[in-house]
């Protein structure tokens, strides 16, 4: 029996009987088209937020100190030490000074985090300008009251002609020597650095009272060097504040694995939620197809008579098996990426349908129709031609 | 082994509950090759067990039966299947074409089991339909034809892979007399060319143009002679059964 033959028929008998060949696909269509849904906004997901990761910088190093009292404390000196003595493993590192304060631009309070910084915060993690100039040394060494503000601060105080101008920060006036890049083309100050405004580390110890700082963000020379870096950091640490207790570092890789696991989790387990369904249309054809082939037992009678073999027989009808699940992958696959395209931008999430999960869909559903097929074909094949010929 | 097909003391019993039902009952018959013979026989009286066991459908109880010098009474369902291909042609009652294959389609497929290539089967195909009279009709799918021109269908499609014999069971069992007598002339004339020719009916007027006829009752054979002999036609005497074709 010719594969072609097969092919036709079964796509001439699915197109002969529309309401039930939808019907019998329904399964496997929203079996597919979930799985195609689930894997194409994951993916999208693990794109954004490792393209968020990539933004806070994907060699950082967060190290939190939290000083038991004022006689064992680490100061920024031992820290760019620290940096100066592993050039090896870490490449910078900027203190991290958050500051409350309320900013003003003529007299409109701006809702704006104000970060104290070192300035080599642009080789942790990325900091496009537009405009201007990131904080130099000197800013920092001298106490310079100058700042970099985000796209948000620029548009909402001044326009978007911020460079140059001045804010006031608790009261003290600070210029704007540069302007970084919107993040979110569509504006808001949701995004993380649309509403920074950062000025020297220096200044805003001052602005808090002097106090210690207990914030650092360290960069790793490398990705293979990241966890060198926190083990040289650690050991540091411990050393300077005598237990293990008082301080934490955070290395932004583990934090994108731990992330990477916990998506990868739940993107199996929804999948393998909507693999049931695939099963179900697995059923369905299975259904369908004993039908079909009680419905056929004298053409399977004819078939016979005329000199086909069981295999001839079983190969028809897992073909035609075969066919139907197929067809209805293609149409789950179209219906999953159409949902996928609509449904992404709803929740903020650019959905990327992978050419392997498109593949693969489609594989595992022909795959269903065969194995679903094989038990209804086998009946047929195995049908006694003398009592198939007789059958009305 | 010079016949085309020896049946030697066949056996088919069916069991049936308690009682086994001897539907053929030791029954020998030779035909041999350019013959063309008429099975006769009321309903029950075996010929259509006959007719299945010679058609490589179903296997005797005991006997032997030599198709071509082949021994096929003890074959499995797939060496059968590839006996009925290679060697016979069937030409049923109902027609038996498959209604959503076009005509030659439904020629094409002993052809198509036999694993012919494509140029090869088509080629077949449509000699067989010149051959009845429908190349014409090709395209058309079977419903759209006459019982006749159905019938005529079948037997391009037994005639298609070239078979050592045809078998004919109540082939103008469905036809009016005039396209019935039409397909049996068309019979005669195939025989008149060479081919081997095995009629199974009930019916004597039938059965008559055939050379020989084979007559069956009760699972025996109670006639075997030339069709022209006035004991060929004679009813066994049956009291209280009527033939109810």
């Amino acid at each position: 029996m010719s594969f072609t033959q097969s092919f036709r028929l079964a796509l001439k008998s699915l197109l002969t009987s529309k309401m039930r060949s939808l019907l019998t696909m329904l399964g496997i269509i929203i079996g597919v088209a979930s799985v195609i849904l689930i894997i194409s906004l994951g993916d999208g997901m693990n794109n954004m937020i490792n393209s968020e990761f990539e933004k806070m910088g994907a060699n950082l190093l967060q190290v939190e100190v939290m000083s038991p009292n004022s006689s064992r404390t680490v100061t920024d000196d031992e820290m760019y030490q620290l940096a100066q003595e592993n050039p090896g493993t870490i490449a910078a590192v900027s203190p991290s000074v958050t500051v409350r304060a309320t900013v003003k631009a003529g007299g409109d309070t701006l809702n704006a985090s104000v970060s104290g910084v070192g300035e080599a915060l642009p080789s942790i993690q990325s900091v496009e300008l537009t405009s201007g100039r990131f904080l130099y040394y000197v800013d920092v060494e001298r106490m310079q009251n100058v700042c970099v503000i985000g796209a948000w601060i620029d548009q909402e105080a001044f326009n978007g002609a911020g460079l140059g101008q001045s804010l006031r920060i608790n009261g003290y006036e600070y210029t704007v020597i540069g302007i970084i890049e919107a993040s979110d083309p569509e504006g808001g100050p949701t995004s993380y650095s649309d509403n920074q405004v950062y000025i020297p580390y220096t200044n805003a110890t001052r602005l808090n009272g002097n106090a210690t700082i207990s914030s650092y963000l360290f960069s790793a020379t490398s990705d293979q060097a990241n966890n060198a870096a926190k083990a040289a950091i650690e050991s540091r640490l411990e050393q300077l504040l005598g237990s293990d207790d008082y301080y934490m570092v955070v290395s932004m890789s583990e934090m994108m694995s731990v992330m990477g696991d916990i998506t990868g989790t739940v993107m199996t387990v929804l999948v393998a939620i909507a693999g049931i369904s695939l099963l179900v249309g697995g059923i369905g054809i299975m259904n369908i197809m004993l039908v079909s082939v009680t419905e056929r037992t004298r053409e399977i009678g004819i078939r016979k008579s005329l000199g086909a073999k069981r295999r001839d027989i079983r190969r028809q009808f897992i073909i035609e098996a075969g066919t139907t699940s197929a067809v209805g992958g293609v149409i789950g696959i179209v219906l999953g990426v159409s949902l996928a395209q609509a449904v992404g931008p709803l929740v903020g999430i650019e959905a990327a349908a992978s050419t392997v999960a498109i593949v693969v869909a489609f594989g595992v559903s022909v795959g269903v129709g065969v194995i679903f097929g094989y038990l209804p074909a086998n009946n047929a094949a195995k049908l006694n031609p003398i009592d198939a010929l007789r059958y009305d | 082994m010079s016949h085309l097909i020896e049946l030697t003391d066949i056996y088919k019993i069916y069991h049936m509950g308690d009682t086994d039902v001897h539907a053929l009952d030791g029954i020998s018959i030779h035909i041999d090759q350019g013959e063309f013979v008429a099975i006769v026989g009321q309903s029950g009286s075996g010929k259509s067990t006959c007719m299945n066991i010679i058609g490589c459908l179903d296997v005797p109880t005991s006997g032997t039966y030599f198709l071509g010098g082949v021994d096929v009474s003890t074959m499995e369902d797939d060496q059968q299947a590839e006996i009925r291909n290679k060697m016979l042609g069937f030409i049923f009652q109902q027609y038996n074409l498959i209604p959503k294959l076009t005509v030659l389609e439904n020629v094409e497929l002993p052809l198509l089991y036999s694993g012919a290539d494509s140029t090869d089967r088509r080629q077949a195909a449509m000699k067989a339909l010149e051959r009845v009279g429908l190349a014409d009709k090709c395209k058309n799918l079977p419903s759209q034809l006459s019982g006749g021109q159905q019938q005529r269908v079948s037997i391009a499609r037994a005639l298609a892979g070239n078979p050592s014999v045809i078998l004919a069971d109540e082939p103008t069992g469905a036809l009016d007399s005039r396209t019935g007598r039409e397909v049996l002339a068309f019979l005669q004339e195939l025989n008149r060319e060479g081919n081997t020719i095995v009629l199974i009916t009930h019916d004597n007027s039938i059965a008559v143009k055939a050379q020989r006829i084979i007559r069956l009752s009760d699972g025996k054979v109670i006639y075997d002679g030339p069709a022209d002999d006035p004991r060929a036609v004679v009813q066994p005497h049956e009291p209280g059964e009527e033939d109810p074709a």
